[in-house]
């Protein structure tokens, strides 16, 4: 049986496949995507173990750390270099590894033209390995390490193929605006070690209560922002649209399936502090709330297949955050939700991917359409995964969305309400803009470019996307299946307190499903009967032009952040050299020039140096004379 | 084999090669690698000695040099100094190797180059290692004497301006520093027989008036501000470094700029702990500007040397914010911020000195999608730049996190302020990245050559202790910890203690 | 006779000297005029040698004796290369080093 002792390897083989492949160089070029898929693979299975090793043993022992070494010790500032892995984690480890090596498999296939492969998964081991770091340290402080490990990985995969500027470009954004997410996190972490003096997840659970609620409120706040960052969640979402330029596989691993998702680990696995810190909390649920409308609308414009799907998971995640906000009530269906998202998001993306695969990297939805013949598979794969997002009975994301929603009603009072509706309104939404998505892409009529020779993609690449269908179609029942999942995670969170259920949990799912079909309809009345134009129209109101851009995301980005920033960039350089270099060199000025003026009194006349010395002692001895007097 | 002994073996290298005929160029730059290896060979070996859990000064000597002013050549290091000569040594036959065609084309050949350099490591040697003020100052002065001929005899462009400046800046630091000496000096001899031993100057300041220890603290600190340099004293660095060789360029920002740090922990702390008290509000607020300011210059900045420079100002107000923010953490982490902002300042140098020498140019905006072309040269740069920006997982954060967290629980506002100095640092990076590495292969850059070996064997070292004490940071935090924290001492705080309720 | 003599001699040939220094454009003339101060100063000092009593005024006239020899011997040598390479031995034309 395996023991805490092989928990490094869970991370230590991924990266060792990047560190390798990257030394190695082209010599690898051949056989480096198979090595970074063992790695991958080898992973799984050994979190696989680790998963049947934790459900044999009783609940009290089923975390398990592992210490590795002291990484820094100053005076009480102590943070060891361990691993914890828990029944939280597990889930992440399995999520992360099992659909990561899906897509190694699938990319396999999917970047077999290009020169860069093997960089291309080390990368991806790369992100493997600090994404399974981030899930399994046992302090903020080693999460932290993966959580900057990941955005490089991120950094790194969306330039992938930066020789185009506005893919370098995109790269850069991500990463910056992450780092604003990050020093969220350095704050949450300094807040927690001045106030408790540990930044352990055990050590700030312990202290938790003997600490005021400002502090908390401080710390959740900040560990907010960093999920923010990280989960492109509002007012930070801003580099998840950008962050398309990435390969797709990249896209379905990182930008959907795992890493945006970390924002939401963040905080269900801070519950401790979120708990103690209510308005902390509410701040969660309002971030997240405003986040899973924005997406959702920014979602109904965009022709962009991939940048459609981005602005999908922004809500996604938002649903999440909204669920992890709610409380003990609502952790564990947040991680569920997370969990089963993974499954059918990671699914379309590959799907997103192996449409462009087969129409020459085309990305414009309006140039698809009768898709559903000409790639079978994908059709069917994708669409299990759209019913599953969408909500409909017995996918997963029915179960999941449902619990969310039924667990906003149910938070009591006013916020129960509003919260309730704008979730519900949020899967209206959802309905209608993935039902544009399907019937623009499979079900309406061909609106092909000349030369366009749709075919289905290769066998390697719709294994993964028929696995991962599986996965959004049975996840959700075995997850909710004597609540199994429920279950596995309580013992990390606080008891559930009773409350009054405003709407019977059968009522919310009449409500949710009638949400549903209110959606589709619109979307299959708009699109599927009648014929869409394969150049967007430029006639559209005014909302579907903010919508289309982003909502105007940038454009405050640009006004409020970068513009002054740059203003002030340049005001500095300016200054640096005019006043604070000017003064030095006013200074070296004035020296040459006060030497030029008494330059004049050097005549150069032995006699006049002679007079002015003679002068100079009488002087000097009149002052003598003067002093004694 | 002793300190001095140490000391005086780069001395003997330099005598080495002056015998050696100038027409023999390689046998000259052997001799000074093989002078620097052994160099950085005795310091490991001395360090391995080296007793981590003692707080006071060790391998100390001491004779006496000039009596009658109670001078003497004394000789002694603790977990700071050991730490800053360690990196000064192992630096050193780094420079060379990598810098291995800098020499020519100087001014005074190639000769004299080498000579200049193992002048000036004896004297980087003993600046650290001196216990006496006075000796401290000679080489503090003296050191000006080779970096300056190294700057305006091998740089490029506006080279004799720039090694004029940097002169002119450091002479003028030096003469306040030389006048608060001679201040020390006459109390001293006032109250029981002069010294400049530091040991015994730091007994003194309880017999100093409030507004004495001020003023002469200010001398020193001065000095200090400029060579680290500080916010507004910084206008020199750019200068230098755009003008000096990248070889030039790593021994003033890398190795040089540290003396002004380290003199602060040395001098203005221990001697006048009180002044350091009262000082303590305007340097913190220098120290924030400095971290803000010379980020920002950075991302404004056009010259790839003239970047790492203002990257450089920013990092030094790191170290001098965790300097005076007076907690272990904060202290510990700023000695081992100025160890790693050597290596990766460094690595930057390197790399920004091969590109240039490849393209001919300095101009960020010359260079472009060098990843395909160079791949090699383009990690090197990149991950050189990662370190700079602080990533975690490699050395800067260590030391970066441990000045902020250090800083926030004494000064809480300050380190919020100097946090958002890392978002800022993302930009520095990753401008130059996008513009130099990616994007389309910008014209007259096509055929230009990787990494070749000498430059693989000089980078490769840089970038494993850049990654290795990222993850392990230990061997060096234990030396430096007892030193530090007994300087928090001496300087009468402790560590606040976790503001919750009942704390442990 | 009164040593105080002495020393009004000594100022007044110091004057004399002194003027000369300043107002004569000659370099022999000037030089002598400098020999004129020091042997002023000699007398100065074996003046007081002499109030005072002990030796050590004249002892320092010795020395200037032959400080004064050993400038006669350099500033003559250098007079002369002067006037042997510019034909002149006005001190006013030997002004080249303020440029």
């Amino acid at each position: 049986m395996v023991t805490s002792s092989s928990l490094v390897y869970l991370i230590g083989l991924p990266l060792f496949g990047a560190v390798f492949l990257l030394l190695i160089g082209r010599k690898a070029d051949k056989w480096g995507h198979l090595l970074a898929t063992a790695m991958s693979a080898g992973s799984f299975v050994l979190g696989l173990l680790h998963f049947f090793a934790m459900t044999n043993r009783s609940t009290e022992d089923r975390a398990i750390t592992q210490t590795l070494f002291t990484w820094i010790e100053v005076g009480t500032f102590k943070v060891d270099a361990a691993l914890l892995l828990d029944q939280l984690s597990i889930c992440f480890v399995l999520l992360i590894s099992g659909v990561g090596t899906l897509i190694h498999i699938y990319s396999i296939s999917y970047m077999s033209h290009d020169e860069n492969r093997r960089r291309f998964f080390a990368y991806l081991n790369l992100f493997i390995a600090a994404m399974l770091l981030l899930v399994l340290g046992n302090s903020y402080l080693n999460l932290y390490v993966g959580w900057e490990g990941v955005g490089l990985a991120s950094y790194l995969l969306i330039g992938f193929w930066n020789k185009k500027p506005a893919y370098a470009t995109a790269s850069k954004k991500a990463f910056v605006m992450n780092r604003i997410g990050d020093m969220g996190l350095s704050f949450a972490i300094m807040i927690a070690f001045a106030t408790m003096g540990t930044v352990s997840f055990e050590g700030v659970k312990e202290s938790v209560d003997r600490v005021g609620t400002p502090a908390l409120t401080a710390m959740g706040i900040m560990l907010l922002i960093a999920a923010a960052g990280k989960s492109a969640q509002f007012p930070l979402q801003a580099w998840l649209g950008d962050a398309m330029a990435g390969p797709t596989p990249v896209s379905a691993l990182i930008h959907a399936a795992t890493m945006v998702t970390a924002g939401v680990y963040l905080i269900v696995r801070s519950n401790f502090v979120f708990d103690a810190a209510p308005t902390a909390q509410l701040l969660v649920v309002i971030v997240g709330a405003i986040t899973l409308i924005f997406g959702a609308i920014i979602g109904m414009a965009k022709d962009d297949i991939k940048k459609a799907l981005a602005a999908s998971t922004m809500s996604q995640i938002g649903y999440m955050i909204v669920g992890a906000g709610l409380g003990p009530a609502g952790y564990a269906f947040a991680i569920m939700h997370l969990l089963a998202h993974g499954f059918f998001k990671a699914g379309m993306f590959l799907g997103a991917g192996s449409v462009m695969h087969g129409m020459n990297d085309e990305v414009n939805m309006r140039k698809y359409g009768g898709l559903r013949k000409a790639m079978p598979i994908t059709f069917i794969t994708f669409g299990l995964g759209y019913l599953a997002i969408i909500g409909v009975p017995p996918f997963a994301g029915f179960y999941s969305k449902d619990e969310i929603i039924a667990t906003a009603f149910n938070s009591g009072g006013a916020q129960g309400i509003i919260l309730g509706s704008i979730t519900l309104l949020g899967a209206v939404i959802t309905a209608f803009y993935m039902t544009r998505v399907m019937v623009l892409t499979f079900t309406s009529k061909a609106r092909w470019d000349a030369g366009v020779h749709p075919h289905e993609s290769p066998a390697l690449m719709w294994l993964p996307m028929a696995i991962l269908a599986i996965g959004s179609v049975t996840a959700g029942y075995l997850f909710t299946q004597g609540e199994a999942l429920v279950h596995w995670l309580s013992p990390l969170f606080a008891k559930k307190e009773e409350y009054e259920e405003l709407l019977p949990h059968s009522v919310v799912s009449i409500l949710a499903i009638s949400a549903v079909i209110i959606g589709v309809s619109i979307a299959l009345a708009k699109y599927q009967f009648r014929p869409v134009a394969a150049i967007a129209p430029t006639d559209v109101s005014f909302a579907t032009r903010l919508a289309r851009n982003d909502l105007g995301q940038d454009v405050v980005n640009e006004a409020i952040f970068m513009r002054p920033g740059q203003g002030l960039t340049q005001g500095l350089v300016v200054m640096d050299e005019k006043v604070i270099d000017g003064a030095v060199r006013g200074i070296g000025a004035m020296a040459v020039g006060s030497g030029a003026t008494l330059r004049r009194t050097q005549s150069g006349y032995v006699r006049s140096y002679a007079a002015l010395i003679l002068v100079g002692a009488l002087v000097l001895l009149a002052g003598i004379w003067v002093v004694t007097q | 084999m002793t300190l001095t002994i140490i000391m005086m073996l780069p001395l003997l290298g330099a005598a080495l090669i002056a015998l050696i005929p100038s027409a023999q160029e390689r046998l000259v730059k052997q001799v000074a690698l093989a002078t620097t290896l052994v160099v950085a060979a005795a310091t490991l070996f001395k360090a391995m000695s080296f007793d981590v859990d003692n707080t006071e000064l060790q391998f100390r000597q001491s004779y006496s040099w000039i009596p009658s002013f109670g001078i003497n050549w004394g000789l002694g290091v603790d977990g700071i100094a050991l730490v800053l000569i360690l990196m000064s040594v192992i630096l050193a036959p780094l420079v060379i190797l990598g810098g291995w065609n800098e020499s020519e084309g100087g001014r005074w050949g190639v000769k004299t180059f080498y000579i200049l350099i193992l002048v000036l490591e004896t004297m980087v040697i003993g600046v650290f290692a001196a216990t006496d003020l006075f000796l401290f100052y000679v080489f503090f002065e003296a050191m000006l004497i080779p970096i300056y001929f190294l700057l305006g005899g091998y740089g490029s462009g506006e080279r004799a301006a720039a090694a004029v400046k940097f002169l002119l800046y450091s002479l003028f630091g030096g003469l306040l520093m030389l006048a608060s000496i001679i201040g020390l000096f006459v109390i001293s001899g006032q109250n029981g027989g002069v010294t400049f031993d530091i040991t015994e100057l730091s007994e003194l300041h309880t017999l100093m008036s409030s507004t004495t220890q001020n003023i002469l603290f200010l001398g020193f600190f001065i000095a200090f501000a400029i060579k680290a340099p500080l916010w507004p004293f910084h206008t020199w660095l750019p200068d230098a470094a755009k003008s000096g060789s990248a070889g030039t360029s790593i021994l003033l920002l890398g190795i040089l700029d540290k003396v002004g740090t380290y003199g602060m922990i040395r001098f203005c702390l221990s001697i006048f702990p009180d002044a350091s008290k009262t000082f303590t509000p305007v340097i913190i607020v220098l120290s924030l500007i400095s971290i803000l300011y010379g980020a920002f210059l950075a991302i404004g900045a056009k010259d790839i040397k003239r970047l790492i420079a203002y990257t450089s100002i920013s990092h030094f107000g790191f170290i001098t914010l965790g300097i005076f923010a007076m907690t272990t953490q904060s202290q510990s982490g700023a000695t081992l911020y100025m160890f790693n902002h050597g290596f990766s300042t460094a690595a930057l140098f390197f790399v920004a000195g091969w590109m240039i020498i490849r393209r001919g140019s300095s101009t960020i905006s010359d260079f472009g999608g060098l990843q395909r072309v160079t791949p090699i040269m383009a990690w090197s740069f990149f991950i050189a730049g990662l370190s700079g920006l602080a990533l975690p997982g490699l050395s800067s954060f260590v030391s970066e996190f441990l000045v902020l967290v250090g800083t926030y629980t004494r000064y809480p506002v300050a380190a919020i302020i100097a946090t958002f100095g890392i978002v800022l640092a993302a930009l520095y990076i990753l401008i130059p990245v996008q513009r130099a590495l990616h994007g389309e292969t910008t014209p007259g850059n096509e055929n230009l050559k990787d990494l070749n070996l000498r430059e693989k064997i000089t980078i490769a070292p840089v970038i494993a202790i850049i990654v290795f004490l990222g993850f392990y940071p230990s061997p060096l935090l234990k030396i430096i910890n007892p030193a530090a924290a007994h300087i928090v001492q001496q300087q009468g705080y402790s560590d606040p203690a976790p503001t919750m309720n009942g704390g442990k | 006779m009164d040593p105080y003599n002495y020393l009004y001699l000594a100022a007044l040939l110091f004057t004399i000297g002194a003027v000369g220094v300043v107002v004569r454009r000659n370099a022999i003339v000037v030089f002598m005029c400098i020999e004129l101060m020091l042997n002023a100063g000699n007398l100065t000092l074996v003046t007081f040698s002499r109030i005072n009593g002990n030796l050590n005024g004249q002892v320092v006239a010795f020395f200037t004796m032959v400080v004064a020899a050993c400038e006669v011997v350099v500033g003559l040598a250098i007079i002369v290369a002067i006037y042997r390479s510019r034909r002149s031995a006005s001190i006013d034309d030997a002004s080249l080093l303020k440029r």
